[in-house]
């Protein structure tokens, strides 16, 4: 039942990567099984979920970066745009920059706030020149909402910013190489909450233009930010709806009582 | 519900013991740790002052002041002779150790020449060479003094030379300068011409080829076994292997240099890139080990970060891994090359022991190393090369911190950078 | 219904249910004791009534700091969300059931002694069928049962028939007797809160079937609309 309920709700806006019957395997534990999802274009989606429950391992699936993990294996389909994602065809690398990922803890590299969003331009050769590479800095700036906090410093290393300001210099470094989904794995976790809402402010800003998948284990924070939700338990997808019907009225009876609080 | 336990008593006297018994065990910790970096303070003190002491002198030369009458002395040079391109070949025909003894023999009597060192003539050139001028006048020129009255004069010497120094004191004929020359020539058997050029010159090249060779393949090595070479039973051997080879007593090197470079591969003997190539097979491993370590270090955030961005694989390695873990593979190797440089066993093996005279001109030339040149002269009969054992000593001391310097600055250079 | 890891999560659900049952039985005994009152023409007892109906008020603004407390610190989800948002609408509800007894309750000194009427014994009866809907919807929102809530909403027609007979009796008497206009006009008042009551009970049912399954409660026949009928 928890498998075929859920594969899209009613989804109105064109699909924009689509998962269909994946399971995950690490060695011959098996993390995911059997989900289908649909993710919208210009839609943030959430997938929430207690600890463990594979929403994290299905979030890597969609970029690919569960190939690093020699012992990771993916089977079924997951399409970017109609395009199979594990085919031979599609190049990782370039998938990586199409789908853009964002980490728990804010990883800026150790080098200036100005070189950490040039970096994804310059290696996929973006920018033609110096002032053509200005300008994607300040527009990814401007869009992660930090340029008018750093314009003065653009050559201070990024990593002496606060936390939340390196999360959202790392949104504008994601955002520099123009991605088409942009992939959240807990992006908040590591921040107060102030920081946290001035994340959850940028998402709503940047939807619309991207399509946005975040991971995140506050259930506030889901309500607050996503149009859908999606609720993984033990691997499986239990639940996909709309965020405010999976908020207030639930189909499923585990993802009322993970959500009420009654899990466990 | 178990009973409830009763409330600790935090003063009673069990508790005052115990704190005493802690804190007189933190008080026991710290001052033995005192007497242990105290103790190795002082064998690090007591060596310095011992090469210090015996060493520094072997800076400084003991010149005799030389007056030359040159017009009347049997010297066939004109001051001209000495402008045109010609005036080292008029120089070695003129004569100069005859010009030298006999101006000895004229001042300090019938062995006169004695008192001077052989090369005395050397200077009497150098100062006719700076000043063509003096040929058409009489001057006081300083010559180096013979090893016996050197060394009489900077601390004991024979009862004889005592008895010379002396006379030659209270004439005001004797000076102290610096030895320039031991820090510019080469092996020799008089230690007053000794230097210490040629043995340092054949140690940078030996290092040189060490470290072109051993730094690439090792940062290398270490990189793949990291990032790219999947853990199985052939990485695990690897691995072990190169940790053993960490461990390899360095002599059991330079048998293999022996077998291999010189008597499979024909390479000279003696020479620094033989040299090189040994101690390139000893300090490999280890900044194979230091770089494992460095790399293993670097978070793996940042791998994630510039995958996420869609950094190639090869593009992680070397725009972000690299440029972090720098710092500790150079200080890999950087023990690695100090250990390369103090070493002697393996090269003794490869003929790097012989009596070289004249500084290496290239890698390929015959050659010894600064630890090679310590352990020769350390062996000398001559009472004169004491000192100078322990001035080379300085001399590898002043390189090894230099290498040190130099490996700090580049590692803080490196971490201020990211 | 499994617990909530967090405890006080629960106690907190628990008392506010509890403070509801209270709130509800002061409305029910006050519905109850305003007919007795008029019934026995017992002007102390429906004195009493006016004055209970302040427990009830402070009762409601007591849950209403209580509701939002805990949407503050417990940021419920889900069916304890509807539970709670229902629980806020119930006691506004409940509080003008309990104005309703009250406006009863006034009426009584109004109406004479002497007094027959005979809608007047068909009140009780009525009352009887809007107290038990009120208990109904509350015992429905205590045990979260929808089946309950839909007996109550079932309920409510008995309560409109009541109202339209008790209406056109009442209408034909004024007609015949001009001199008791007044007072019948406070018994048709009584019979319109009444009716009022049935009608409020009805909402919380409504309410509480929604918190308890999350969707409205079905389309039900309603009763005839005594003032289109009066129109046609």
């Amino acid at each position: 039942m928890a498998s075929t309920a859920s594969t899209s709700p009613n989804i109105s806006a064109p699909i924009k990567m689509a998962a269909q019957d994946v399971n995950v395997f690490y060695g011959d534990k098996q993390a995911i099984r059997n989900v289908s999802i649909d993710v919208g274009m210009d839609e943030v989606t959430a997938f929430i979920g207690p600890s463990g429950c594979g929403k994290s391992t299905f979030l890597r699936t969609l970029n690919r970066m569960n190939d690093t993990v020699a012992s990771a294996r993916v089977e079924g389909r997951i399409t970017l745009d109609g395009e199979d994602i594990y085919s031979t065809a599609m190049d990782v690398v370039q998938l990586r920059a199409r789908v853009g990922m964002v980490f728990q803890k804010p990883n800026p590299f150790p080098k200036s706030i100005y070189e950490n969003v040039a970096y994804g331009p310059r290696i996929h050769g973006l920018a033609n020149s110096r002032a053509d590479m200005d300008v994607i800095v300040e527009q990814s700036l401007r869009r992660a909402g930090l340029w008018e906090e750093v314009k003065d410093r653009l050559q201070d290393s990024g990593t002496a910013l606060s936390g939340g300001q390196q999360q959202r210099l790392c949104i504008g470094r994601a955002i520099a190489v123009q991605p088409e989904v942009i992939l959240m794995d807990e992006p908040c976790s590591a921040l107060d909450p102030i920081a946290t809402a001035k994340i959850e402010e940028l998402i709503h800003e940047l939807r619309g233009k991207y399509a946005i998948v975040i991971v995140t284990h506050n259930m506030q924070q889901a309500a607050r930010v996503s149009q859908r939700t999606a609720f993984f338990h033990l691997g499986t997808l239990v639940e996909y709806g709309v965020t405010s019907d999976i908020f207030t009225n639930p189909r499923e009876e585990r993802t009322k009582d993970y959500i009420t609080g009654r899990y466990g | 519900m178990s009973h409830d336990r009763t409330p600790t008593d935090w003063s009673s006297p069990v508790m005052r013991q115990r704190i005493a018994r802690r804190y007189a065990a933190e008080r026991r910790f710290r001052l033995m740790g005192l007497g242990a970096v105290t103790l190795s303070a002082g064998f690090l003190l007591f060596l310095l002052v011992t090469m210090l002491s015996g060493g520094l002198t072997g800076f400084l030369r003991t010149d005799i002041a030389l007056p030359i009458n040159f017009p009347a002395s049997p010297v066939m040079l004109e001051p001209a002779m000495l402008k045109g391109p010609n005036a080292q070949q008029a120089l070695a025909n003129a004569n100069l150790p005859a010009v030298t003894t006999a101006a000895a023999r004229a001042t300090y009597g019938d062995k006169g020449e004695e008192l001077l060192s052989d090369s005395a003539w050397v200077a009497v050139r150098d100062a006719l060479l700076k000043d063509p001028s003096l040929l058409e006048r009489s001057a006081v020129i300083p010559v180096p003094a013979a090893s016996d009255i050197d060394l009489a004069h900077k601390r004991e010497g024979t009862a004889e030379a005592e008895a010379t120094v002396a006379r030659l004191t209270e004439k005001g004929a004797l000076s102290s300068t610096f030895n320039l020359d031991f820090l510019t020539m080469s092996d020799g058997t008089d230690p007053t011409q000794v230097g210490i050029w040629g043995a340092l010159k054949g140690s940078l090249l030996t290092m040189a080829v060490t470290l072109l060779l051993s730094f690439p393949i090792g940062v290398m090595t270490a990189i793949y076994l990291e990032e790219y070479a999947g853990r199985n039973r052939w990485t695990d051997l690897i691995e072990v292997s190169i940790n053993n080879l960490a461990a390899v007593p360095s002599i059991i090197f330079g048998l293999l240099g022996l077998a291999v470079f010189l008597n499979a591969w024909m390479l000279p003997r003696s020479a620094a890139i033989v040299g090189g190539l040994t101690l390139a097979l000893m300090t490999m491993p280890v900044i194979v080990i230091a770089g494992r370590n460095a790399v293993k270090a670097v978070p793996p955030s940042i791998r994630d970060a510039a995958l996420g961005v869609g950094a190639s694989p090869i593009q992680v390695v070397f725009h972000h891994v690299l440029p972090l873990a720098m710092p500790g593979i150079l200080t890999g190797t950087i023990i690695g090359m100090a250990r390369a440089l103090g070493e002697t066993a393996p090269l003794l093996m490869i003929g790097m022991r012989a009596f070289i005279a004249t500084p290496p001109g290239g890698v390929t030339d015959p050659a010894t190393v600064l630890p090679v040149q310590i352990f020769l002269w350390s062996d000398e009969v001559s009472r004169g090369f004491v000192e100078k054992t322990s001035a080379a000593i300085i001399v590898l001391l002043v390189f090894l911190l230099a290498m040190n310097g130099i490996a700090i600055y580049l590692r803080n250079k490196f971490e201020t950078r990211w | 219904m499994a617990e909530h890891t967090l405890k006080a999560f629960d106690d907190d659900i628990g008392e506010l249910r509890a403070l509801i049952a209270e709130m509800g039985g002061r409305a029910e005994a006050a519905i109850d004791d305003a007919l007795v009152a008029l019934s026995r023409r017992d002007n102390a007892l429906a004195e009493r009534v006016v004055e209970g109906d302040k427990a009830i008020d402070e009762l409601e603004a007591l849950i209403e700091k209580k509701v939002v407390q805990v949407i503050a610190l417990r940021a419920p989800m889900a069916d304890d969300l509807r539970e709670i948002i229902a629980a806020l609408k119930i006691v506004g509800v409940v509080e003008r059931i309990g104005d309703y007894a009250k406006n009863i309750a006034k009426r009584v000194p109004l109406i004479s002694h002497r007094s027959s009427h005979e809608p007047l014994s068909l009140l009780p009866a009525m009352g009887q069928i809007a107290r038990e809907m009120v208990k109904g919807a509350l015992d429905a929102f205590a045990a979260r049962d929808a089946q309950k809530a839909l007996w109550v909403m079932e309920r409510d027609r008995a309560v409109d028939d009541f109202y339209n007979s008790i209406f056109r009796t009442m209408v034909t008497f004024m007609m015949e007797n001009p001199k008791t206009i007044s007072e019948s006009a406070h018994i048709l008042f009584i019979a319109k809160n009444l009716e009022r009551v049935g009608d409020h009970a009805t909402n919380v049912a409504e309410m509480v079937y929604y918190a308890a399954t999350g969707a409205h409660p079905p389309e039900r026949e309603r009763g005839p609309d005594l003032f289109q009928e009066q129109e046609g």
